[in-house]
């Protein structure tokens, strides 16, 4: 382990020493002691960083512009800060964020791969950040042409031949996915009102065909960690609708009967819907279409380098069969024979909007430019990567001092992400999945996704794509041999971590109990 | 690294795990990778073909407005900090992101009046939706009633979603520029699980909230059959849920929807320091009473202590969401728009107490000068009398297509062609002219000039081919 970068939010947590009490020891850091004041609890009345313009038209009444009753009789009471408090405040709030440019974030199906800065350049050109969405299409040539593009690619990415970019995130992109597979049997005629879906997806996967008016039936995970044949035949009937599913799955494995479970889907009439979630592992590889799915969103912001700005904006345009494709929302990006590009609204059979205006472009011009920038060939080459990357990590995890403890939950090799049993840590080292990922802020890295898939036994699902060197997985594989060796000789250190960062641990409970969800004035 | 994974080469790490049958046995059929600069290069050239608002004096709106977004939100939204993390799923290595939700929230809440907000819906349309399937979650009643006030993306993506929840949709005409107060009355009744306007609406009428919330609410709750007696959740229900589409930026001068007897309160964020961006991304604000606390869709940040007694702050009530509740959960919802509400609460603590007060009153200022000065033009009028904010409607009597483009070719965007947008045949004629505190009185006065110019021209043109025609 190196000591980490003093610009870090982290100190050294003093690893080389492997002393016990080196770590529960230390005093509160500055960025401790600073404690959390929100902008609302700075700044003094009067005080204002807006020079607003001067009223350069006739001076009229105000009453006479908004009668009272329309008024507002009090303004909110938003802060009075000058401009170098707003940016020291959020600037000095930022540093008390881990982030992706700081270290490793091997968060398990959340594919944190390098954002490239390129990206961002490209998309604030006045051109693309200051087009206005009902500006003429004859007169947005470039940004029709850029979706346009994109579909192709994503098309071509996934073997389903009609796109929409239309969905704000990934979950979004599941709910246009459902209720398309509903409109196409509404369309036949036929009402079905179930969805299958295995137990080790998504929480969205369920969340959504709730929502979408349908029910979920869940089907079991054979000992090899897909689907359980003979529990999906037995419920495969005419009432489905769809099967969900993710490949690779949860638990990073590529589902090798995934050529049966097409036909069984297809064969009682129902749809197969693919959570694009995990795609970095398969771009140029294989494809969904080709596996017989119909139905597939894509996370722009996981596969595609979006940056996931701590919780969005993403982006989850989806791409569906031939069968499918006239119920797609509107509108669609379409080229005219004389190859201009419009929007067309006129689909009768389409679902409807899903959202205002045509998605999120913003997140089509940073993923169109990272496909620009890699080609079918790179593409090809970054899901390699992390794929042999997840392999090389699963490898040094696999070695004596860690697997006896962490063994794999399933399989022997994975593809780009791996899922990793805490249980055995649990009784022999009495630590939780939980302790050794709150340990490992203390590491300076971002823990892996825990507690997932549910069910896998104190779950670690990691995920460490392409972008990474050697070097950082052998520091992650290294950092967590040392904390389980660390927690052999003495387990209340991980029990009592992390120790160096802003906070320690929070009472999530009294939180939930007692809401407090704003700045009290 | 091979070795350590104990394989002889990549391609055997794929053969064990994909079977041959699914395998893309060739090269994906895309151009071939390019060196950064040209990447920048051909985006360049794509954005160059597009006419943005640097580029013409645009008046667009509909949703969508050219605000100024000052420098330091782009400063920043573009620290790694902010712009490269995760959802906050580790709060001890989040707390930036955790206090700029917490510090949204209650700027959130301080704008519309109400006690709780979310973190951040997708943007303006889809939170109405989501709202709508709070409102289903709340009393579990059929029917949601929409004013025609409402911006017609909200309408057709409530319509879609409510289709998937199981739920109809009944639209309340307009008269007079705002929702008719006893259609609208009328239209409610006690299987009505929410009853939604828009304020401003669509034609940038100021709708009277207050009245509206109240005819709404008057509406007794009690199934008159008895026929779910037993279903807690209808027994609790006393008349709909009012739900209201609100512009942040007009709430520095306009009745907070918490004052007006609204119970959830949605919109799109944009104009709070968010760029167009061609439609996205932006944010959708979430605010609500109380009781729908646990109802909420989306994340949620909220407010404890640490081990050592220190404030920190955790996403909360996650027993709503889908990771945890799954089938069961409130909302699907899981990336939101994080970065663009920190744009959005950086915006307001920008304007500032004063400042949105301010701006709210030059833009209705300006905009009232606008719509004097272009509705006494000849051959143009107001489209309604209703008190305006920063938008309005007005009525051509000309082709608004023709006009737009003889507009366009003098570096002017006038404004949205309503019939265009909506696809009724009552806004034939009608342009909708957004006014920002970029546009100045000077802008405006050249608006005027063109306008007034196309318009006769198209008149004139229109009278020359056709002696007979005209719109009304």
């Amino acid at each position: 382990m190196s000591p980490i970068d003093e610009n870090h939010l982290h100190a050294d947590p003093g690893i080389e020493s492997h002393h016990p009490a080196a770590a529960p020891a230390t005093a509160a850091s500055p960025l401790q002691r600073q404690g959390a004041r929100t902008i609302f609890q700075k700044g003094a009345p009067g005080r204002r960083a807006f020079m607003c313009p001067a009223v350069d038209v006739p001076e009229a009444d105000v009453v006479t512009l908004l009668p009272a009753h329309l008024r507002r009789s009090e303004g909110p009471r938003l802060p009075e800060v000058s401009e170098p408090e707003i940016v020291r405040h959020y600037v000095g709030i930022s540093k008390r964020n881990f982030d992706l440019d700081s270290g490793f974030y091997p968060l398990g199906s959340c594919t944190m791969k390098h954002n490239p800065r390129l990206h961002e350049r490209a998309a604030a050109l006045p051109g693309h950040a200051r087009l206005h969405p009902l500006q003429d299409p004859e007169r947005a040539q470039g940004a029709l042409e850029l979706m346009w593009n994109l579909q192709e690619a994503l098309a071509e990415i996934s073997g389903l031949p009609h796109v929409s970019l239309q969905p704000s995130a990934g979950s979004h992109g599941e709910l246009a996915g459902v209720l398309l597979s509903r409109a196409y049997h509404e369309d036949r005629g036929e009402s079905r009102h179930k969805v299958l879906t295995p137990d080790t997806a998504h929480g969205t996967n369920p969340a959504t065909v709730t929502m979408a008016g349908l029910e979920v039936v869940k089907v079991a995970t054979n000992a090899d960690g897909g689907v359980d044949i003979e529990d999906l035949r037995a419920k495969a009937d005419g009432d489905v609708a769809c099967l969900m599913l993710t490949n690779p799955n949860t638990l990073g494995l590529f589902d090798p009967n995934i050529a049966e479970i097409a036909e069984i889907v297809h064969g009682v009439g129902a749809t197969l819907y693919y959570d694009g979630a995990n795609l970095n592992a398969v771009m140029g590889l294989s494809r969904p279409g080709d596996m017989g799915f119909d139905i597939v969103h894509f996370n722009l912001h996981k596969s595609f380098t979006q940056p996931h700005g701590g919780g969005g904006p993403g982006s989850g345009p989806i791409a569906v069969s031939e069968r499918v494709a006239p119920y797609l929302p509107v509108p669609v990006v379409a080229r005219g024979e004389d190859g201009a590009f419009t929007l067309d609204h006129d689909r009768p059979k389409s679902i409807g909007r899903l959202r205002g205006f045509h998605g999120n472009y913003g997140c089509f011009v940073r993923s169109y430019a990272y496909i620009c920038s890699l080609g079918g060939d790179g593409l090809k080459d970054a899901s390699e990567t992390a794929v042999l990357n997840a392999n090389y990590l699963l490898a040094r995890l696999r070695e004596h001092g860690v697997a006896e403890y962490l063994p794999l939950a399933y399989g022997e090799l994975c593809m780009h992400e791996f899922v990793l049993s805490g249980g055995p840590m649990k009784k022999t080292l009495e630590i939780k999945t939980l302790d050794l990922a709150k340990r490992l802020l203390d590491f300076g890295f971002h823990p892996p996704t825990v507690y997932f898939p549910l069910l896998v036994d104190e779950a670690l699902m990691v995920e460490p794509t392409e972008t990474e060197t050697k070097e950082t997985l052998d520091a992650f594989a290294d950092a967590i041999a040392a904390i389980l060796k660390e927690a052999a000789q003495d387990p209340e250190i991980a029990r009592g971590a992390p120790y160096t960062t802003p906070v320690r641990r929070l009472d999530e409970v009294a939180a939930a109990k007692r809401p407090v969800i704003r700045q009290a004035l | 690294m091979l070795a350590a994974v104990g394989v002889d080469s990549l391609q055997e790490i794929f053969e064990r795990q994909i079977p041959e049958g699914v395998r893309l046995n060739r090269e994906l059929e895309l151009p071939a990778g390019l060196p950064e600069q040209d990447v920048y290069e051909h985006l360049r050239a794509l954005a160059a073909r597009n006419t943005s608002a640097e580029d013409e004096l645009s008046f667009l709106g509909a949703g969508m407005y050219d605000h100024y977004v000052p420098a330091l939100i782009d400063m920043l939204t573009e620290r790694s900090e902010f712009l490269t993390p995760y959802t906050p799923y580790q709060p001890e290595i989040s707390q930036g992101g955790l206090q700029v939700m917490f510090e949204y929230q209650t700027a959130i809440s301080e704008l519309t009046g109400l006690p709780v907000s979310n973190a951040s819906a997708y943007e303006g349309p889809s939170a109405v939706a989501a709202a709508g399937y709070l409102a289903k979650l709340h009393n579990g009643k059929a029917k949601l009633v929409v004013s025609a006030g409402m911006h017609p993306h909200s309408i057709e993506t409530l319509r879609t979603n409510a289709h998937g929840y199981g739920m109809e949709v009944v639209e309340v005409p307009l008269r007079d520029g705002v929702t008719d107060p006893d259609a609208w009355a009328q239209a409610i009744d006690e299987d009505t699980s929410a009853a939604i306007f828009a304020q401003p609406n669509f034609y940038g009428a100021v709708e009277d909230g207050a009245a509206l919330s109240a005819a709404a609410k008057a509406i007794a709750g009690e199934p008159q059959d008895g026929s779910s007696a037993g279903d807690p959740a209808r027994v609790r229900a006393s008349g709909p849920v009012v739900i209201a589409q609100v512009d942040p930026i007009a709430l520095g001068v306009l009745k907070a929807p918490g004052e007006c007897g609204v119970d959830v309160a949605v919109g799109e964020g944009q104009p709070l320091g968010n760029r167009l961006d061609f439609g996205g991304p932006s944010f959708g604000l979430f605010a609500a009473r109380e009781e729908y606390l646990r109802r909420m869709p989306g994340r949620i940040a909220g407010e404890t202590l640490d081990v050592d007694g220190r404030r920190g702050f955790v996403l909360t009530l996650q027993t709503r969401e889908q990771h945890i509740r799954r089938e069961k959960a409130t909302s699907n919802i899981c990336t939101a728009q994080a970065l663009n509400a920190l744009a959005g609460v950086v915006y307001l603590t920008w304007l500032g107490r004063r400042g949105i007060v301010e701006l709210g009153e030059l833009l209705l200022a300006r905009t009232h000068y606008a719509r004097e000065t272009l509705s006494a033009i000849e051959g143009v009028e107001k489209l309604h009398e209703q008190p305006v904010i920063r938008e309005f409607a007005l009525r051509l009597d000309a082709d608004v297509a023709a006009v737009r483009r003889r507009c366009a070719a003098e570096g002017v965007n006038p404004g949205v062609d309503l019939e265009a947008l909506t696809g009724r045949e009552t806004d034939r004629g009608g342009l909708l002219v957004a006014v920002t505190e970029k546009r100045s009185r000077a802008d405006i006065d050249r608006l005027a000039d063109v306008l007034a110019q196309a318009v006769a021209a198209e008149r004139k043109a229109t009278v020359a081919v056709y002696p007979m025609a005209g719109h009304r």
